[in-house]
């Protein structure tokens, strides 16, 4: 009977014994380790999955150090913030960490999206990996904007109101939507506990579905740049040693950045307003959002009604779902698409736009750009991408990932003469 | 396999349906506790003394924690909101029946598209297009009855209750 056991692979007996009854380092090794197979011919915008990931990680242990100095009270919290700021040892770097922190989780996400956009990562069959992904967008924008709040500045309270408002254009129940979110008829105490208490949750939410998103990146594995499906084992390279290190290269990278603002420019990606204790009496002149949530800030206030503007706004990112099924266009990276690669960058500019006007005043020329910029966000989701699959012309496939590194420069016909072969 | 309900299948709903009520029944005071507290609901009323206001003045005060906007309205601003077309009106109302008193303009000072405190309260601050309330946020503009004008916000702002006690003293809730 005890030989019928399957014994697991490794060598060192103490792990041998642990991983035969719990296969943790079996499941470890098969997801970032040598039993990953992974296409040889990533390139560094694939980098930015992992680096999302370290950046959470980022954020969970600042947040929970944060917590160890946070009163979530309204006439303490502000207080206690620049206390942390002051007194508590080392707390000024602890909040820089996470203030800046989150900046950069959504640059390292926004980057992620972007790749996937370029490259086809959505298409079939990786639908799934996208909508977790999209899920995961939403809860970290959710996260970021609790946590916003907790500091009880003037933009903590007045984005919390103007926020928690979207909800009262619901017809009929709006208003006592509104008010069962805040816990009152406004931004008040109530409201301030039950925001601490979820932000403190949601990250670890978002770590579930990060899971299921990892679960459903294995099953088909990674997407490449070329965008062809994997033929081969020649094809792939185990994950470590190759990318492990690549990732801690990037990483290395990527901290060196961040660190130039947690240290130097601390404030930059914030607004002064947050300094100023919450009042509420008195809105800002000028309120705006983080700017990592500022293009559908620009979308909300391009539609000069309230039901469709908060309509708009949320389609923005409902659409993202449904992004799949919208490109029909069986060729997966742009880098064969000679017209949606265009279209790609028209898209990437106009939504730079959208977040440049949605922390702008909204009068004169910005409105109007605003309304621009927002149409074609939609045109580009709705009209371009089912079109293009109708008229574009994609260039020929390689045949396989190998296939140009091999032929490219030297002869030129060699793919199409093998493609004939075959 | 006849397709004819049994018992059993009666006892199998009907063991589903208690337990979808039961689950219901343990969630409710889950969701419920988040709906404002018995303090909180327990309506305050605010008495203000505004005796001291000259015509063209204003005076903000807190009711329920939201800002109260009470305005001593002038001569003009009075005839002005009463030569508009109602029907031009994106909210239709008269400015008669927003007020009581004809000089005394009570509204809420909480912007009805999402929520801000709308600018045009103190000397300097900009009354928007129509004399009345200008909105930062997201650029609505109101008359001096507080009626929406131009910009996203749907509605004319808010009236609270409000009783005058006596000529200088209003009582709000």
């Amino acid at each position: 009977m005890k030989s019928s056991i399957p014994k697991s692979q490794f060598k060192n007996p103490v792990i041998n014994w642990i991983d035969t009854r719990l296969p943790i380092f079996t499941a470890v090794n098969e997801a970032v380790g040598t039993e990953h197979p992974t296409p040889k011919n990533l390139n560094y915008w694939w980098n930015f999955g992992s680096l999302a990931g370290v950046t959470l990680v980022i954020m969970i242990i600042t947040g929970i150090a944060l917590a160890m100095n946070y009163t979530a009270h309204v006439d303490h919290a502000f207080d206690s913030v620049e206390r942390i700021m002051r007194d508590v040892n080392g707390g000024w770097l602890i909040r820089y960490i996470h203030m800046n922190g989150a900046s950069f989780f959504f640059i390292v996400v926004y980057i992620h999206m972007a790749r996937s956009l370029y490259y086809g990562s959505y298409k079939a069959p990786r639908e799934l990996l996208w909508i977790l992904g999209v899920v995961i967008y939403l809860l970290m924008m959710a996260t970021a904007f609790l946590g916003y709040t907790l500091p009880w500045g003037q933009m903590s309270f007045w984005g919390a109101t103007v926020i928690t408002n979207f909800f009262s254009v619901i017809p009929f129940v709006g208003e006592p939507i509104v008010n069962w979110l805040l816990g009152g008829y406004t931004v008040d105490n109530p409201t301030l506990n039950r925001f601490y208490a979820l932000h403190y949750l949601l990250p670890f939410v978002i770590a579930g579905v990060i899971l299921l998103h990892i679960v459903a990146l294995h099953r088909f594995g990674s997407n490449n740049p070329l965008g062809i499906d994997i033929k081969s084992d020649k094809d792939m390279i185990p994950f470590h040693p190759y990318y492990t290190i690549k990732d801690f290269f990037g990483l290395a990278v990527f901290l060196a950045v961040f660190c130039v603002f947690v240290f130097f420019l601390p404030n930059f990606l914030g607004h002064p307003d947050n300094y100023v204790p919450a009042d509420p009496m008195s809105t800002p002149a000028h309120i705006v959002p983080e700017w990592y949530l500022s293009p559908f800030y620009a979308i909300l206030r391009a539609v000069p009604d309230k039901l469709l503007g908060v309509l708009a706004m949320f389609g923005a990112i409902g659409i993202l779902f449904i992004l799949p099924w919208l490109d029909r266009s069986p060729v997966r990276s742009a880098h064969y698409r000679p017209m949606y690669k265009i279209f790609y960058i028209i898209f990437i500019i106009n939504m730079l736009g959208l977040g440049y006007l949605g922390v702008q005043n909204p009068e004169g020329i910005y409105i109007l750009l605003g309304r621009v910029c927002t149409a074609w966000y939609f045109i580009h989701f709705l009209v371009v991408m089912p079109l293009l699959n109708i008229i574009e012309t994609p260039m020929a496939l390689p045949k396989s990932v190998s296939d140009p590194i091999f032929s490219s420069g030297s002869s030129g016909m060699a793919p199409a003469a093998r493609r004939s072969k075959k | 396999m006849s397709k004819k309900k049994t018992r059993r299948d009666f006892i199998v709903i009907a063991s589903y349906s208690m337990g979808a009520v039961g689950a219901g029944a343990a969630i409710w005071p889950i969701i419920n506790q988040m709906n404002p507290a018995a303090d909180t609901l327990a309506m305050a009323s605010t008495e203000v003394n505004i005796g001291a206001l000259e015509i063209g003045q204003a005076l903000t005060v807190k009711w329920r924690g939201k800002p109260v906007f009470i305005r001593r309205r002038t001569e003009d601003e009075i005839n002005e909101t009463r030569n508009v077309a109602i029907d031009t009106l994106r909210d239709p109302q008269s400015d008669e029946e927003r007020v009581q008193k004809d000089e005394w303009l009570i509204v809420m000072g909480v912007c009805t598209h999402l929520g801000c405190v709308p600018l045009g309260q103190k000397i300097g601050d900009g009354k928007g297009d129509y004399g009345g309330w200008f909105c930062p946020c997201h650029g609505s503009h109101y008359d001096a009855s507080g009626r929406i004008r131009k910009g996203p916000a749907p509605q004319n702002l808010e009236i609270p209750p409000y009783s005058f006690i006596s000529d200088s003293v209003l009582k709000i809730g």
